[in-house]
């Protein structure tokens, strides 16, 4: 079973190396960068977006602003940033898709990016759509801090790609 | 000593080289330094999005910079101490890379921008300071600031990369100039 998966998933990294955008971006010498930098702005907006409300959620920051009011301010920006990172993101990953496929670290960050929007859609979601009635504090807090670890784990994967960890 | 001598002399310091040369040290530093992109420019971008009115709009914008400001400050120092050291692990290649150096001017210019409007039409803010979309100057300040921000961490990203090096030669002339290339090597 392990092994299949493996397997489909090598085949996917040969098969997206040779398709017309992995081969175009790889044989560009500026493509690549480019790229590189709208995923670092997408990911600045989606930091700043997703921190401010897993913030308000262990007491920090803005406080005096209901959790479900900052959570429905941040949301587009969380979820515009997100396509824009898996836009850019699939596109780097065209150009070297074996390389990741060899690479622990973005295995770690591709584990954590699936728990994390699956986290972020429903759960705390659901939480930071009610108000602090419904959820308890700790409930909050605990939302809080996954969030910020699974979207941190995805940050820190993808740096360590880059030095083939 | 010129900047070039000191860039120099401290390229040759043992923990300049020992960073520089480290398995895990110099990945740790940069890994830092993009966490703290996204707690001080990501928490920027937000007051940003506030003073251009564009979200978080029933907030007071004092409100934001208040209570966002300590948090501002821990990435910014965060920020800045892990850059400091990613210069010190590469000296003389950052001074003489121009996007290491449009990226300082611009740091500057952002500190202006930000100078400018403390100074002006935040000493005002009571009068506007529910309004959910800011005079224009406050607007102005927040899409400089977000236009800034982005080309800055356009600049950090492409110091990476060696088009412009000096010992990339030959090098259009005003290439070599900004980039502070000391001797050019003739034309082929």
């Amino acid at each position: 079973m392990m092994a299949t998966v493996a397997g489909l998933l090598w085949e996917l990294a040969q098969w997206s190396e040779k398709t017309p955008l992995g081969t175009m971006i790889r044989n560009s010498e500026y493509a690549f960068p480019i790229i590189e930098f709208f995923h670092l702005a997408a990911l600045a907006v989606i930091g700043g977006s997703v921190l401010i409300v897993d913030m308000r959620l262990l007491g920090l920051g803005l406080t005096k602003t209901s959790v479900a009011q900052l959570a429905r301010d941040a949301q587009p920006y969380v979820t515009g940033a997100l396509i824009v990172m898996l836009i850019t993101g699939i596109s780097l990953y065209t150009s070297e898709a074996t390389k990741c496929y060899a690479s622990a670290a973005f295995w770690i960050k591709m584990v954590s990016l699936v728990l994390a929007m699956a986290f972020t859609y429903t759960i705390k979601k659901r939480v930071t759509a009610g108000d602090e009635k419904t959820f308890s504090l700790a409930t909050g807090k605990l939302v809080g801090v996954v969030s910020i670890a699974l979207w941190f784990g995805v940050a820190w994967g993808g740096r360590w790609i880059g030095f083939g960890g | 000593m010129s900047f070039l001598g000191f860039a120099q002399w401290l390229a040759n310091q043992p923990w300049s080289i020992a960073l520089h040369e480290s398995l895990y040290g110099y990945p740790i530093v940069e890994s830092v330094h993009v966490w703290a992109l996204c707690l001080f420019v990501g928490l920027t971008i937000i007051l940003d999005l506030r003073l251009t009115g564009l979200t978080f709009r029933t907030i007071p914008v004092s409100e934001v910079v208040r209570r966002i400001l300590p948090w501002q400050f821990l990435g910014f120092v965060l920020m800045v101490a892990s850059g400091v050291a990613l210069f010190y692990a590469i000296p003389v290649r950052s001074y003489q890379n121009i996007f290491f150096r449009m990226k300082l001017v611009l740091l500057v210019v952002a500190g202006l921008n930000v100078w400018f409007f403390n100074s002006g039409v935040y000493l005002r803010v009571q009068a506007w300071d529910r309004e959910p979309v800011p005079p224009a100057r406050a607007r102005f300040a927040g899409f400089a600031s977000l236009a800034l921000w982005f080309v800055i961490i356009f600049c950090g990203r492409m110091i990476a990369y060696n088009w412009f090096d000096c010992d990339k030669q030959p090098q259009p002339h005003i290439i070599n100039t900004l980039a502070g290339c000391v001797a050019e090597a003739p034309a082929p």
